[in-house]
């Protein structure tokens, strides 16, 4: 068993080749290969029916892999029962028992391990405590509120005490500034806690805020295993690029690649200098990435070796914090910037031919 | 920071001055008028309107609906056929003790006879007998046989007024003689206040030998000389009066009167009571005459008592029913055991597959509920034939048990017209009624549930009995409710096959409706069941908890 610097098992929950098809004609989950460390906070991102679910219900027990093992702590769990598999769940609609009090809801786990009555209590207690609902032990689910119940189910999911605990869009019906505090307050009780989470979204910023490493799914395949940061600025295919963040996309073919530059043709003819990365040899399509707060057109601030490129302006908005103007590039007429409302910021005209500029780092030539 | 905290109402900065009591002129609308008065006026509008769509439904629902059981309610102590058939009878009962040891005085059987004559002649008295067999078995055919005699009593009388003089025998005189002034045939006869004044009896016999003859033939009463009865009623009044009064009788018929009062002294008479026992002698009979007093009032809880193995006796005190009567305490307990045993497997049968089904695909699961369905496509009675057919001595299930053995030639089951053919055949017809609202139930509850409580550590027999079963409550309550109050008024199937120990209430009801047409008793038995039913409803809202129950 592998252990990382501060002895932890890197490998704690194991995909290994894992695959399943519900109907036997299509694969919903293709060739799953994916390690989780114990204490991570791993998120599952991806578009809806991307297979994200899917994967934390083989996880949970409650789907079995068509191919493939799944390991627990080392231990294959293909054939342990759900409810032996010791791992906490919040449900996207929370699943709060809608008969029982919330004290009942939490003592529920308890009951079924035949914990005492008085140890009962006080996990009980200690866990409402943690999630600040200590005065609603006797409220029905039905009587508290959509970010209460959230807190309920979190509770309830690790008043047991487990390991690992799964999560499947558990903010999804919040609202955005309650969504926010949650993603605050999930992570630092995972983090106080020090569980495994396995977190399933389908929002970016939820994703790249909470996690440690995000497993970007499509197709069901993951596309990008990565830290959120890495994951943002050095997307390994376009996919993850669209998908994560906003991105400005060129075509174009591949003429040369110099260890690590590429120059690149784009469709009307103009030449820049790009970072190669899913890209091979000239003569390839390619996708050029560009994320709109690496473009610059403040002509003081353009780095000497920046590459620059004619625009037209073709809206400008006014968004407080930042100014994001859609120009028109290279015949792309939905690239977009995004510029901090600094003092010494220019603001555009519609209709305005400006020159902008980047650094070829910041381009990536991807798949296309 | 606690949610608590974050939901309580942020207090708006003039909250506390609207809350403050201040009197304030009240809203006028732009036209003037208070604006709570234009409100209502505008709601009142709408109002009338929506009611007007809806009035043809409340008329239909009431018409259809709350008049038959209202109704039935009105029938189950309704009584008038006693005082509307003898109604001078009943009034001449009203002084006497029922429970003493004495016949009524005569006056009582003299109206008697008036009564019936009329009564006989409209055709009422063996409806009348019939009723009041009900309560005292035997006296319908006192009834019955006095249709024949009763006009002959007081033949003896007429025979000597006649003698007389001839004009008693006149039907125009009559008339003249004891109608109001102005009275006409077409009209209902009424008597003169004088007539009613000296000759109580006569009027009150010859007004319903009157009214006997315009309402039974639309004839004229003045055109038809009256029966007997009138005559010993005349014999009676002339025998009371005195001379004086005789004498001031002014208008038509004075004379006669007066030489019929000279006369009538010098009667050859007879007992108004050997009369009556000559046309028949059980009315001399105690019993007869206080089972008329004990149910001349026009309301009774006669019909209540009998549908509960109690009556009222003759002297009008609650004893038990007689013991070959007594079978509606023991109807209503088979009726209410056996609905909920009905009940009960249904249940057990219709869980199960309820659960099924809302567990399948949404192909399948349509496929099978039409299945579930498919019963009600095929007629009642040839579902219930069919488990004749299985069940029967000779049947399916008999003869397959012969053959592999299990019971023996001479010992095939009865499994027929018997409590256990009743429960199997309206156990089979119930079951969709089950099995659609726990289906909709289950629809309802999210797989989700169930894996939570698997994924918190429950084995699926917990997760099923503490966490799914408790959701599907609302459809068994559903189900029960349904089952149970359809079987309780069922009649068809423990007809065809409940035999003598299988029938349920509604089958006496039935019986009683359309074979004894006694539908006093039949509207109180349905009454009690309606009851029963409100009561159980009530008692499962006390325990249950009728927020309990959901269709889905
Ligand atoms: N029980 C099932 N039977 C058949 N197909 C299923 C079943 N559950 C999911 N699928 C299919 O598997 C694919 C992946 O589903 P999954 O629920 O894992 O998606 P997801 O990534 O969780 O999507 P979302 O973000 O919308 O929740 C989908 O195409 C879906 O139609
Ligand atoms: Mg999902």
């Amino acid at each position: 068993m592998a252990l990382d610097a501060g002895n932890r098992k890197t490998d704690f929950v194991v995909f290994d080749r894992v695959q399943k098809s519900y109907d036997g004609e299509t694969l919903v989950v293709k060739d799953l290969n994916l390690d989780i460390a114990q204490g991570e906070f791993l998120t599952m991102l991806g578009p809806s029916g991307s297979g994200k679910t899917t994967c934390l219900m083989m996880l949970a027990g409650f789907e079995t892999a068509t191919h493939g093992d799944i390991r627990l702590d080392g231990k294959p769990i293909n054939n342990i029962p759900p409810h032996k598999r010791g791992i906490g769940m919040v449900f996207q609609n929370y699943a709060l028992f809608p008969h029982m009090t919330v004290q009942e809801n939490l003592a529920f786990p308890l009951e079924v391990r035949k914990i005492g009555k008085d140890e009962r209590e006080a996990k009980v207690r200690r866990a409402l405590e943690m999630v600040q609902m200590q005065d609603f032990g006797v409220r029905r689910p039905a009587q508290l509120s959509g970010g209460q119940q959230q807190r309920i189910a979190l509770a309830r999911a690790l008043v047991f005490e487990p390991e690992l605990v799964l999560m499947d869009e558990p903010l999804g019906a919040l609202d955005k500034q309650l969504r926010e505090r949650m993603q605050f307050e999930i992570t630092r009780l995972a983090h106080q806690i020090g569980i495994t989470v396995v977190y399933v979204t389908h929002d970016q910023t939820e994703a790249l805020t909470m996690s440690d490493r995000v497993a970007v799914f499509n197709d069901g395949k993951i596309q990008q295993l990565a830290e959120p940061d890495v994951l943002y600025e050095k997307p390994e295919n376009s996919f993850v690029a669209q998908f994560i963040g906003e991105n400005n996309t060129l075509t174009g073919t591949v003429q040369e690649i110099n260890g690590t530059v590429a120059t690149v043709r784009l469709d009307d003819g103009e030449i820049i200098d790009c970072t190669p990365v899913n890209v091979s040899r000239p003569g390839e399509r390619t996708q050029v990435s560009i994320r709109p707060e690496r473009v610059e057109y403040n002509r003081d601030r353009l780095s000497p070796d920046a590459h620059t490129i004619h625009a037209e302006v073709l809206e400008f908005i006014y968004m407080g914090d930042i100014f994001r103007t859609r120009l028109r590039v290279a015949g792309n007429e939905d690239f977009v910037i995004k510029t901090r409302n600094a003092p010494d910021q220019r603001r555009l005209q519609r209709g305005e031919t400006i020159e902008i500029g980047w650094l070829p780092e910041d381009c990536r030539a991807l798949d296309a | 920071m606690t949610d608590a905290a974050a939901d309580a109402p942020i207090p708006k900065p003039d909250a506390g001055d609207r809350a403050r009591p201040e009197r304030q002129e009240p809203l006028v609308a732009a036209d003037g008028r208070p604006l709570k008065k234009s409100l209502q006026r505008s709601l009142r509008r709408q109002k009338l309107r929506a009611f007007g769509l809806v009035a043809p439904l409340l008329l239909f629902v009431l018409v259809t609906f709350i008049a038959p059981i209202a109704d039935m309610l009105f029938r189950s102590v309704e009584n008038q056929i006693v005082s509307e058939t003898l109604p001078n009878t009943t009034a001449a009962l009203v002084g006497w003790d029922a429970s003493g040891e004495d016949l009524p005085d005569d006056a009582a059987f003299a109206a008697l006879s008036y009564d019936l004559a009329a009564a006989v002649e409209q055709r009422a008295h063996t409806r009348l007998g019939s009723r009041l067999n009900y309560e005292t078995t035997g006296i319908s055919s006192a009834f019955r046989r006095s249709g024949r005699g009763i006009d002959d009593v007081g033949e003896i009388y007429l025979d000597q007024f006649v003698a007389l003089d001839p004009v008693w025998e006149d039907s125009g005189f009559w008339a003249r003689m004891i109608g109001a002034e102005g009275w006409a045939h077409p009209a209902p006869f009424a008597p003169s206040a004088q007539a009613q004044g000296l000759l109580p009896e006569t009027a009150a016999a010859y007004t319903a030998f009157a009214r006997a003859m315009q309402i039974r033939n639309d004839d004229d009463p003045a055109a038809e000389e009256p029966w007997a009865p009138v005559y010993l009623a005349l014999q009676r009044d002339l025998s009371a009066a005195d001379a004086g009064d005789v004498s001031a009788w002014t208008g038509p018929g004075a004379e006669q009167l007066e030489a019929a009062h000279a006369a009538v002294g010098g009667f050859e008479s007879v007992p108004v009571r050997d009369l009556i026992a000559d046309v028949d002698d059980a009315w001399l009979e105690h019993d007869v005459w206080a089972t008329i007093k004990t149910f001349s009032p026009p309301y009774t809880p006669g019909y209540f008592l009998t549908s509960v193995d109690l009556k009222l006796s003759p002297e009008g005190a609650i004893v038990a029913q007689d013991d070959y009567q007594r079978i509606h305490v023991l109807l209503f307990q088979r009726t209410l055991f056996m609905s909920l045993v009905i009940m009960g497997c249904t249940i057990l049968l219709g869980y199960p597959i309820a659960y099924l089904i809302s567990n399948m695909p949404m192909r399948t699961a349509n496929l099978l509920l039409i299945l579930v369905l498919l019963p009600f496509w095929t007629s009642l009675l040839v579902r219930t034939s069919a488990w004749k057919v299985l069940l029967q001595q000779q049947g399916v299930i008999n003869d397959t048990l012969v053959w592999i053995g299990l019971v023996a030639d001479d010992a095939r089951l009865t499994m027929i017209n018997n409590q256990f053919g009743t429960i199997v055949a309206m156990t089979h017809i119930l079951l969709p009624f089950m099995i659609l609202p726990l289906y909709s139930v289950m629809k309802t509850i999210p797989p989700s549930y169930v894996r939570a409580a698997k994924s918190l550590g429950a084995t699926n027999w917990t997760a099923f009995w503490r966490v799914y079963f408790p959701q599907s409550v609302p459809g068994i309550g559903a189900g029960c409710i349904l089952v149970f109050i359809l079987s309780i008024g069922y009649y068809i199937t423990p007809e065809l096959v409940g035999g003598t120990t299988g029938t349920f209430i509604s089958n006496r009801i039935a019986f009683h409706i359309s074979s004894s047409l006694n539908w006093g008793l039949a509207a109180a038995l349905g009454t009690i069941l309606l009851v029963v039913v409100l009561v159980l409803y009530w008692l499962y809202d006390r325990i249950v908890g009728i927020d309990n129950v959901s269709l889905g």
